[in-house]
């Protein structure tokens, strides 16, 4: 999707300055369908594996599908989870299109055969979205679980061969993988696709390998450069808008949308002010009870989050105008202050402040989908395992505790 | 282009927003914002009028911000999200 303002003649606001009072409907809103994944990925955002058993039916995705159009909210981000577990996935997708609602939907690739490729290339307004998180299957499969690489690179050729028109190659960036960013690039132009690269955030099972995985000071600055020299030619859903302190704006918005201009519905109709952000804290409302126009209309949540915020300590920071604090849900799951920097803040003022929560104040999940015995592909983390707990009491007697070598 | 007639993209959709309207085109996933009332009102206007000139008059546009208009239109020409009326 490319933003680009059109005025008659330079007004003095900037568009960012009317988002962050908040859109009457999202522009980019994602759906994720279902909590059940057949992989368990490590860095998962949504701490996916299996389905819940209150997920919307198929009836009320299709009512939440004509909300959606009544709102002309043009086009949503479908995710999961594994959206195509769904039996009801392809009904869904065809129900959206009808309805003018365009679809993009994110897949490991496991379930795009060659006939459901051409089916695809056949479908306006439907982009798929094949997730690849290293570029070699050394890199990629030790967060993905074995064979992902491969399922990957089957989907892409399939969709490739089947004439499928700008298909995205999604990547979260992370310390093994920044170095192959420009093999990444390959892959994409070898199979007519766009390079999509997002940010590492420490939500959902993220959360457990965020401090292993996140990129290095220097790292920080590759990632940027390589976006400044790519340009327009590579997506990245504004995840980057923390590097602008750098110096340079990337393309984008540069502004956290949350609530004012992006927000995500969950499987069972939870409504949180970004995707990033699954956690009773950014509980809007549900779709179930007012529908969704009221939710985004009146939660109480999303009025503040489009009120004037405070930057709090970054206000006194040079680069606060061109990263704006950075990343809300990245603050939030590391036990960050909401109005002080960014944990990647790259001028490092948040070096202290992170070393201060090490000490086991990160907020607890408020929801776990995670596999609960062996998954078949599961990631086998060597050096990744969860992080140890810092003291005792960092274990819940009472929680959901994981065994890193089942569930990842 | 001000003695033409222009219309719409058939496959634009205009929302409404407090500052304006965004334009989405469902062909291209382009989207674009109009960031002024005024130039909602030239573009929504645009296919009942016979020229863009008429267009610009009808929303009320003064001869002295004609030339800031003309040129958002033609990005909007550029971008394809309105186009120029044959029939």
């Amino acid at each position: 999707m490319t933003l680009a303002p059109e005025r008659p003649a330079a007004t003095g606001t900037r568009l960012v300055d009317h988002f962050e009072h908040g859109l009457d409907a999202p522009i980019c809103l994602t759906w994720e369908l279902t909590y059940a994944c057949n992989l368990a990925c490590v860095h998962c955002l949504s701490s996916s594996g299996r389905r819940d058993p209150r997920e919307l039916t198929t009836e009320e995705c299709f009512g939440l599908i004509e909300e959606f159009e009544s709102m002309k909210v043009f086009y949503v981000n479908i995710g999961g989870g594994e959206p195509t577990v769904r039996p009801d996935f392809w009904e869904i997708v065809d129900h959206a299109v009808a309805h003018n609602v365009g679809v993009k939907f994110s897949t490991n690739g496991f379930r795009i055969t060659p006939e459901r490729a051409e089916r695809l290339a056949r479908t306006d307004y439907v982009d798929v979205q094949v997730s690849l998180d290293g570029a070699t299957p050394e890199v990629n499969d030790r967060v993905r679980g074995a064979g992902t690489f491969d399922a990957a690179l089957r989907a892409l050729r399939h969709l490739r061969d089947a004439g499928m028109q700008d298909t995205k190659l999604s990547v979260v960036c992370t310390r093994e993988n920044i170095p192959q960013l420009d093999r990444f690039k390959e892959i994409a132009d070898e199979h007519g696709a766009m390079l999509r690269l997002t940010r590492l955030r420490p939500a959902g099972r993220g959360a457990e390998v965020w401090n292993d995985l996140h990129p290095l000071p220097d790292q920080q600055r590759t990632i940027y450069d390589w976006l400044v020299a790519h340009g327009e030619g590579v997506l990245t859903g504004d995840s980057f808008f923390h590097l602008a302190a750098y110096g340079d704006a990337l393309p984008g918005l540069n502004l956290c949308g949350a609530g004012r201009v992006v927000c995500l519905v969950d499987p069972v109709g939870d409504v949180y002010a970004c995707p990033f952000a699954i956690h009773d804290r950014f509980l809007a409302g549900n779709v179930r009870g007012e529908g969704f126009g009221s939710v985004w209309r009146d939660a109480p949540l999303f009025r503040e989050l489009r009120s004037p915020q405070t930057g709090g300590a970054c206000t006194r920071c040079s680069a606060y105008d061109a990263c704006r604090g950075g990343c809300m849900a990245a603050k939030f799951f590391t036990g960050l202050p909401l109005d002080g920097p960014d944990p990647e803040c790259v001028k490092g003022n948040a070096t202290e402040a992170l070393a201060a929560v090490a000490g086991g104040t990160r907020p607890s999940p408020s929801q776990d989908h995670s596999h609960s015995g062996p998954v078949r592909n599961a990631p086998v983390p060597v050096t990744i395992a969860r992080r140890p707990p810092a003291s005792p009491c960092d274990e819940s007697p009472v929680g959901p505790g994981r065994d890193p070598l089942t569930t990842g | 282009m001000l003695e033409q007639p222009w219309e719409l993209n058939g496959s634009v959709a205009i929302r409404p927003e407090p500052f304006g309207a965004l334009l989405y085109d469902f062909t291209t996933r382009r989207l674009t914002f109009l960031k002024d009332p005024r130039l909602v009102a030239v573009v929504e206007g645009l296919a009942m009028a016979p020229t863009v000139g008429e267009a610009l008059d009808r929303a009320g546009v003064p001869a002295a911000e004609r030339a800031g208009f003309d040129a958002a239109l033609h990005r909007l020409a550029e971008q394809r999200m309105i186009t120029r009326r044959t029939a």
